[in-house]
This record gives C-alpha cells, structure tokens and sequence, in this order.
C-alpha cells in the first residue's frame, strides 16, 4: 500500500485541478466497482453494488497549492494561495506546475519576517522576462507545493497526505471488502479545501442513507501543541464535530460499535477548527445522518504532513467493516 | 439609454421592482415567457427543443441603506444593505424610498471637531439622514421605518469612452444580458436577472435551482483598482483592457473548458480580454456552481472603478467587448461546444 501512497501524494492536485488524480483513482479502481461517473464539477463517483441501504464515502482528491494571479516584466510570479494556507510555510520551498514547471518561493526585502504576507511573495521559474514565462505559465494556472513522499518507516511524511491518505485509504478498502451491507458510493471528491463544494454537489446527486466522510485530523502530541486528545499511531478517529459538523450521533455510535466489535483501536475526535466533506452531506436536501473517520496526521498544510502506517491500516480495516455492516439508525 | 435607465432605477437588495419593470418593457418585444419566482427573481426563458439548458445570469440590486429609526429631532438613522466602506457614507445626497424622498448623509462639520475625531472614521451608526424634517412626526410624514435609500447619483459620460454613475454593480450585467435576450438562439436559454447579490447570492440559488442549467455565465461589474498608489500585481483589473474572466474566486473555480472557449474566441475575433488578477470576492457564480448536483460557471465581468461607492466608473468599450464575447461564446454552443 506504501507505493500506492507515494504515487497519490506525489500525484498533482490542487483545488480545481484534479484531473490527474482522478486519472490515477480510475484506474486503481476499476477492477473492483461496478460503475464510474464523473460530475459536473469533477467528482469521481464509483459505485460497488451490494444491495439496501445507499452509503456515501467521500475523500477528497484536491491538495491546497497557490495560483498565478500576475507575471511581471521580469519574469516573476506573484500568486495567491488555493485553500488555507500560510506563507511562513511557503520561504524555502518549491511548487511545480501541471506541466511540471518548477519554480521557486521568493520574496521582497521585508523589515521584519512577521510582515510576511503572500503578496510580498513571488514565485521564480528561472525565467528572465514576461515572454519567457508565457511560454510556461499563465495567470490562471495553479501549482502544488513540491516535496516527495518520505518513508521513515512506521511514519509517512510528504506534502498532500491531506488528503490523498484518505484516497489511499478508500481505495484500499473498496478492494478489500467482500460482503458489502450497502450500495456503496465511493465519492472522491473536488474542491473540499474551499470549501467542501464536490462533496456537496455528489450528495446531491445520490442522495445517500448514510454519508461517512474520510479525512485527515490534527494532532495534540507534538511539543507545546494545541491541546486536542488525539494521538499519531493510536488509531483512525471517530469524529464528534469540527466546525462544519456535530457528527450525527447515531451514526456515531455505529461506528463505534463497529470498531469494538472488531478490535479496531480508535480515538474521540473533537476538532475545533477546520471543516471536512461531512459538513456538505449532512446537510444536503433534507439532511443525511453523517459520519466522519479521519486519520492522524501532524504538521497539516505544510510541505510535509506526517501520518502513522498503523493507523493507515487500522484506518482501511475500519472503512471495510462499516462497508460490511448494516446501519440500523 | 439602457444602461442609464438601469443606473439611475432604485433597486437595493430585497427592493429589485423597478429594475424588474425596466427590464420586462426593454425585453417586451423579444420575450413571451417570463418566470418572477418567490424571492423576485426575474428569469427570461427562450426555449428550444434541444441542445444544452444554458443559464445567463446577472443580479438586479445594488448596494444602499435602510432607515431603522427617527429620532425627536426628525434625523434618520440607518443600516447598510450590503458592502459599502463607512468612508464614502459622509455628505452624500440619497433619495429615501420609492417617493424619492431627498436626503443628505450629515455628520459634524470639521469646525467641530475634537482634533482626534478628525482622524477617525465616522461609523455608520452615529452618522444620519437629514431630510430637512423638525420633528420625528413631520419625517416620519415623507418616510417610515425599512424604507431603502439610494445615491442620487445621476448616470453620465465622460472622456472618449467611459462613463460614470451608481450600481454599475451589476446594472451593467443587467444590461448586457438584456441585449443578449433580444437575440435567439438553438438551445433552451434562460437568462436570469437575480436578487439579493449583495446580501448573500440568494436570489441565484434559487434561481439555479428551478432553471437546472447545464451550464451557466454570470455577468457582473468586478472590482478595478488600476489607480495610483498601487502596485500592477495587486490590480484585480484594468479599465478599458476587456471583458474580466476569472479563474476563481472565494465562490467559484470557473470551468475550465468554457475559460479556454471564451479566450479561444476572444483571440480569434480580437477582443481585448483579461483575467481578474485577484481571487477575493464571489459571487453569483459560487451559488450556480454548487446548485443540485453541479453546475459548470464562469464570471464574465465588466471592470468598475470604486465600486460599492455612490459613484463608479466604467468603460463603455469593456461594455461593448463584453457583449460581443459573451454572445459569440452561446454562438458557439450553438456550434457544439460541451462543457
């Protein structure tokens, strides 16, 4: 599964562009579901027939990156940034282009490092006037930030893990499921890190009984951190809320009867900032009972989002087993 | 003139009737079946038996204020209705409700005040409408309590070929796609003049909702800040340099099939064009694009210097190309292009 990982977070991906892992999804799942669709705005939506109940998953394909919002005379790129991200976490890095441009973070003189805004930021792609990037790049275009995957052997490190851990994760499991409770709708979803928009849409459009959304959560372990009671290497979470949902409860205690039932090690989520796909479904129409599993990961929207390969494996038995076992209410 | 007629309408957020009624007598000719949907939306449908549902759409109301109490000595007090800088507020004549009730916007002259007032922005709420009343009984005889106030801002030309007034935002949109609309076309099209912008996009979700489009174009006035005293990488346009498309915004990614459609076009017809160099601000588009299970949008937008203000500017040209790009870009469904 390891080498699936690297190939997802090392895929390009930014919000609005996910073509490419789409591409790379569709072919690593199509042996094992009955049907592909795509949307209009770009989810991939794979469907595993087992009969009863419609059951939604969603794991968000887009990563955040910057945009090209201007090229000056001498070549240089001034960008914004696609989903939240900070320029402290930019000085230093690389980003790379659909067409595999790579170019360099910059920025002006600053009297001070904390009057660092994006728009004191540039990027560099070596070239030396306007016409020369356009030969490369064009405002509109947007870029990932590049940083290769990392195996430290029990941790994985590289840029994307959010959310394509999640990706790997629902692949794996869509593989392994044998005796499917439900019509299963595999939902790898666009444009989550502006605001959960692709979730929205495909929920809308399946209208499922149950939503479960995959994605990553922070972290309470390293030195002087935030205080938050989950744990890298203690086991994928159960959500109770972040800022785009209160789990629904029912949907709650199923998973975590599932995961007793099963001897799969889980934590509480409490999350008290950030959103996730789940926020989307469980509002759509007129409500869907939705449930959140998410995978620890530290050091979120940075170049380098460390997660745990237990709780990776824990994470894809989790998603089986709720695959696998009716939802009563 | 159109664009004049729609510049000088009164049509905050919520109060879109007489924008609704210009529009139906300039379309009277070119349009049999009209929807007005529960929020007001105002939606021209020209239907055919195929091709694709196509959704033009630009907002009807405009920034303003509303009157939410009269005090003893006959001063209005107000609320905004939508985004307007506290700083433009200060000795501008308004007209107050349909009857055009005529106002000033008071504050304390420079005489008066405190040496540390002077470097302060006056908030909304201690600044008022004078309208020349004595009493609270005598106002509240011209006026009453939620009635909307505009700029009395008078629509003209200036220079070769621009032109100054209020609600450019998105009266321009409104008046591009009222000349759209006299025109037919193979597919189903429905061109929605929306409400409720400014507070929100909620006059377009709902409009997206009852249409289903399979694809939409949102027309707006944008935001132009090609002036002194600001760096050309923070411009979010340029007056007079085209039709702005955007890649994205805080609302919406614009589809990037019918981005590439609209440049290809514009290339090959020499129209001038650009991309919205800044991906703050949303609008209608943000609301089509996440209606039922999606809908692929692009903004086509018309630069509009200080806008949200009781005066902005524009280009007549920007008007013009907007038109031409957008009209050529239906040709070309017409022509088979497919999201």
């Amino acid at each position: 599964m390891k080498e699936l990982i690297k190939r997802l977070v090392e895929a390009y991906g930014p919000t609005g562009s996910e073509e490419s892992v789409r591409s790379l999804i569709m072919e690593e799942v199509k042996p094992y579901v009955d049907e592909m669709q795509v949307d209009a705005l770009g989810n991939l939506i794979a469907i595993k027939r087992g009969g009863g109940k419609k059951l939604m998953l969603a794991s968000h394909m887009d990563e955040i990156g910057v945009m090209v919002t201007h090229i000056d005379d001498k070549g240089f790129l001034r960008f914004y940034s696609v989903g939240g991200l900070s320029p402290f976490t930019l000085i230093g890095n690389r980003c790379y282009f659909a067409n595999g441009t790579v170019g360099v973070f910059g920025m002006e003189r600053l009297d001070a490092i904390k009057d660092l805004a994006m728009n004191k930021m540039f990027i560099d792609i070596g070239a030396d006037s306007r016409e020369e990037a356009l030969e490369k790049v064009n405002i509109g275009d947007t870029a990932a930030i590049r940083r290769e995957f990392c195996d430290l052997g029990k941790r994985l490190v590289s840029k994307a893990m959010d959310n394509r851990i999640a990706c790997a994760v629902q692949i794996e499991a869509l593989k392994q499921v044998q005796n499917l409770a439900f019509d299963v709708y595999a939902v790898f979803t666009t444009q989550e890190e502006v605001g959960l928009r692709g979730a929205r849409v495909a929920a809308f459009g399946i209208t499922p009984d149950i939503g479960i959304a995959v994605d990553v959560t922070a972290t309470g372990d390293t030195p002087k951190s935030a205080t938050m009671d989950v744990t890298l290497g203690k086991g994928p979470t159960v959500k109770v809320r972040d800022s785009s949902l209160l789990c629904t409860p029912a949907v709650r205690r199923h998973m975590e009867q599932v995961a007793k039932a099963n001897d799969i090690p889980y934590q509480l989520e409490v999350l008290q900032a950030g959103g996730t796909d789940g926020g989307a479904i469980q509002m759509t129409k007129s409500g869907i009972p939705t449930g959140v599993m998410s995978i620890p990961c530290r050091y979120i929207h940075t170049a380098s989002e460390m997660v745990d390969y237990d709780d990776v494996e824990q994470g894809v038995r989790f998603l089986v087993k709720l695959m696998e076992t009716d939802y009563l209410g | 003139m159109l664009l004049k007629k729609l510049s000088e309408a009164f049509g905050p957020s919520g109060c879109e009737q007489e924008v609704r009624t210009i529009l139906r007598e300039e379309l009277k000719d070119h349009i049999s079946e009209w929807q007005r949907d529960a929020l007001g939306n105002l939606i021209a449908c020209k239907p055919a038996a195929a091709g694709p549902r196509v959704m033009v759409a630009a907002h009807m109301d405009e920034v303003g204020l509303m009157i939410s109490s009269v005090d003893s000595a006959g001063l209005l007090h107000f609320h905004k209705v939508g985004g307007i800088d506290d700083r433009v507020l200060v000795s501008k004549p308004v007209l107050i409700g349909k009857g055009r009730v005529p106002g000033v916007i008071g504050a304390k002259a420079i005489h008066l005040q405190r040496p540390e007032e002077r470097t302060q922005v006056i908030p909304h709420r201690s600044l008022f409408i004078d309208i020349g009343a004595k009493s609270k009984e005598e106002a509240l005889e011209k006026v009453k309590i939620g009635d909307y106030v505009i700029f009395a801002t008078q629509y003209g030309e200036l220079g070769a070929s621009m032109a100054k007034g209020k609600a450019f935002d998105d009266r321009a949109g409104c008046a591009i796609l009222a000349e759209l609309l006299k025109e037919d076309y193979s597919f189903p099209l429905y061109g929605a003049f929306t409400v409720q912008e400014e507070v929100g996009l909620r006059g377009a979700g709902v409009a997206a909702y009852a249409i289903e489009p399979d694809l939409a174009i949102v027309l707006e006035g944008t935001t132009c800040n090609d002036v002194s005293g600001i760096e050309e990488h923070e411009y979010s346009t340029v007056i007079g340099g085209g039709p702005a498309i955007t890649f994205m915004d805080t609302s919406a990614v614009g589809n990037k099939a019918m981005i590439r459609e609209l440049v290809r076009l514009a290339e090959a017809n020499g129209i001038p064009y650009q991309f919205k160099g800044t991906v703050t601000g949303g609008n209608d588009a943000g609301r089509i694009n996440i209606s039922r299970a999606g809908v692929p949008v692009v903004a086509v937008s018309i630069p509009c210097r200080y806008i949200h203000s009781p005066v902005s500017l524009l280009s007549l040209a920007d008007v013009e190309h907007s038109k031409a790009l957008v009209k050529l870009f239906l040709r070309s469904i017409e022509g088979g292009f497919r999201v």
